[in-house]
């Protein structure tokens, strides 16, 4: 059995879909930290069957709004004195800006790079976004 | 309701209170328009067309030399510092000191909302890509007021290339906001509305819509029939373009059973797809349309301007 200490004081980002760990850890530079940090894949899940999990040895800024827009299921909890004394929820968020390029190459900001659209979610679909400047749906792809 | 210093980018920009304010007074110009032929003496309409786009050009020149203003810009943008790679901001940043209002066509879209975040001064979008027109729609809501008295209970035919249409794309959603308006959606499978605009139309209202790909079994009880341009290039397939560029042909035969007080509109320019027979009929009001337009652009202008 591979045993992962548990941490003393930070962040555990749970619940994440299997797959999808390394490509957060990479999106969220935490390969930068100084700090140690932990990378679990194929973890068993009783709600996933199998889940990622991510430890954080310390507390850094985290952007949850993308962290939401990659996987609306991932808990981020606060740990203090190898205590959880905070359970985050992330959401899909409902705007967006920057995160992500429009996919339209007739967008104007495919040429005036200089733009950053902001996207709204769009009406009666989990995941696509409508740009603010073209109004053409964009699925986000991690 | 102010309508000065706003910029239309979108018809959904404007209220229907206030896209109703803009028609009535396109018309009220349109009946008597010496009460306006000075009213924006020392104003400068700039025109930024980044394509090419002559009718659209011409008919805003027009609306305002027709209020005693006067008119700069470009109209193409291989000749100005545009080729030489300026951004829209900063293109924008320049020319709102030259103008009062400025009119903006762009081949990719959402270039006039862009230009509208840099612009100290009214920006109206005179087409972007194939996203939207919104003066176009303007145009169209006040030929119907003009020919209907008012624009609701109507049932309005959409005929031709649905999916790709900019033009159908702003009426349907403007239309769908006034009072008691349902749809015929009669296009090819392929050239049906995006699905998307399509649930936004019906989440929004409780409009009626029909999708059908025959003209005829519908013709008899529409009040308007909008037509338009089935483009060769969307098609893959020669034979099969040519085989529905036939069925939508509307000819002074397909009108026999239509209502003694249809509209037969389009955006302009036609192809094939009215016949020159369909001219002479009373019902036929597409160049009273872009004639309107002009009227249209005048009453925008005025208001944005503040000038009224
Ligand atoms: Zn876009």
């Amino acid at each position: 059995m591979l045993k992962v200490t548990s941490i003393e004081r930070g962040i555990v980002i749970d619940h994440i879909s299997s797959g999808k760990g390394l490509k957060i850890f990479q999106k969220l530079s935490l390969d930068k930290l100084n700090t140690p940090v932990v990378l679990l894949m194929n973890v068993q899940s009783k709600e996933l069957g199998k889940k990622d999990i991510i430890k954080i040895q310390d507390f850094i800024d985290l952007d949850l709004r993308i962290l939401g827009l990659i996987d609306p299921n991932i808990t981020i909890n606060i740990i203090e004195k190898d205590q959880i004394v905070e359970k985050k929820k992330v959401e899909l968020p409902q705007k967006v800006k920057g995160l992500f390029q429009c996919k339209n190459p007739r967008c104007i900001t495919s040429i005036d790079t200089y733009v950053e659209p902001e996207f709204t979610l769009a009406k009666n679909s989990r995941r696509k976004y409508k740009c603010s400047y073209c109004e053409e749906l964009t699925e986000y792809k991690l | 309701m102010n309508l000065t210093g706003r910029h239309l980018i979108d018809p959904n920009d404007f209220t229907i209170e206030e896209l109703q304010k803009v028609i009535d007074l396109g018309l009220d110009i349109y009946n008597n328009p010496s009460n306006y032929s000075d009213i924006c003496r020392g104003k400068i309409l700039g025109t930024l067309f980044y394509e090419p786009s002559t009718r659209t050009r011409l008919s805003f020149e027009s609306a305002m030399l027709r209020m005693g203003g006067s008119v700069l810009g470009f109209s193409d943008s291989n000749t100005s510092s545009v080729s030489k790679g300026e951004t829209i901001a900063d293109t924008i940043r320049v020319l709102d000191g030259y103008a009062d209002v400025l009119v903006m066509r762009h081949p990719r879209e959402g270039a006039p909302k862009l230009a509208s975040e840099f612009s100290s001064v009214p920006v109206i979008n005179g087409g972007d890509g194939g996203h939207q027109h919104p003066t176009q729609t303007l145009t169209d809501l006040v030929t119907i007021q003009h020919y209907r008295g008012k624009i609701s209970n109507l049932k309005v035919a959409f005929c031709g290339d649905l999916l790709f249409g900019r033009t159908v794309h702003s009426l349907l959603k403007t239309l769908s906001r006034f009072p008691h308006i349902s749809f015929v959606l009669i296009s090819p499978e392929q050239l049906k509305i995006p699905s998307h605009l399509r649930d936004e139309i019906i989440s929004n209202t409780n409009v009626e819509i029909i999708e059908t790909q025959s003209l005829e079994d519908h013709i008899n009880e529409v009040d308007i029939l909008y037509m338009t341009r089935i483009q060769k290039e969307r098609f893959f397939n020669e034979e099969e373009y040519v085989k529905l560029k036939d069925s939508y042909v509307l000819c002074k035969d397909k009108l026999k059973n239509a209502k003694e007080d249809l509209l037969i509109l389009h955006p302009l320019p036609r192809v094939n797809e009215i016949n020159y027979d369909v001219d002479s009929d009373p019902r036929a009001k597409y160049f009273e349309q872009a004639k309107l337009g002009v009227y249209a652009r005048m009453a925008l202008m005025a208001l944005v301007l503040g000038v009224i």
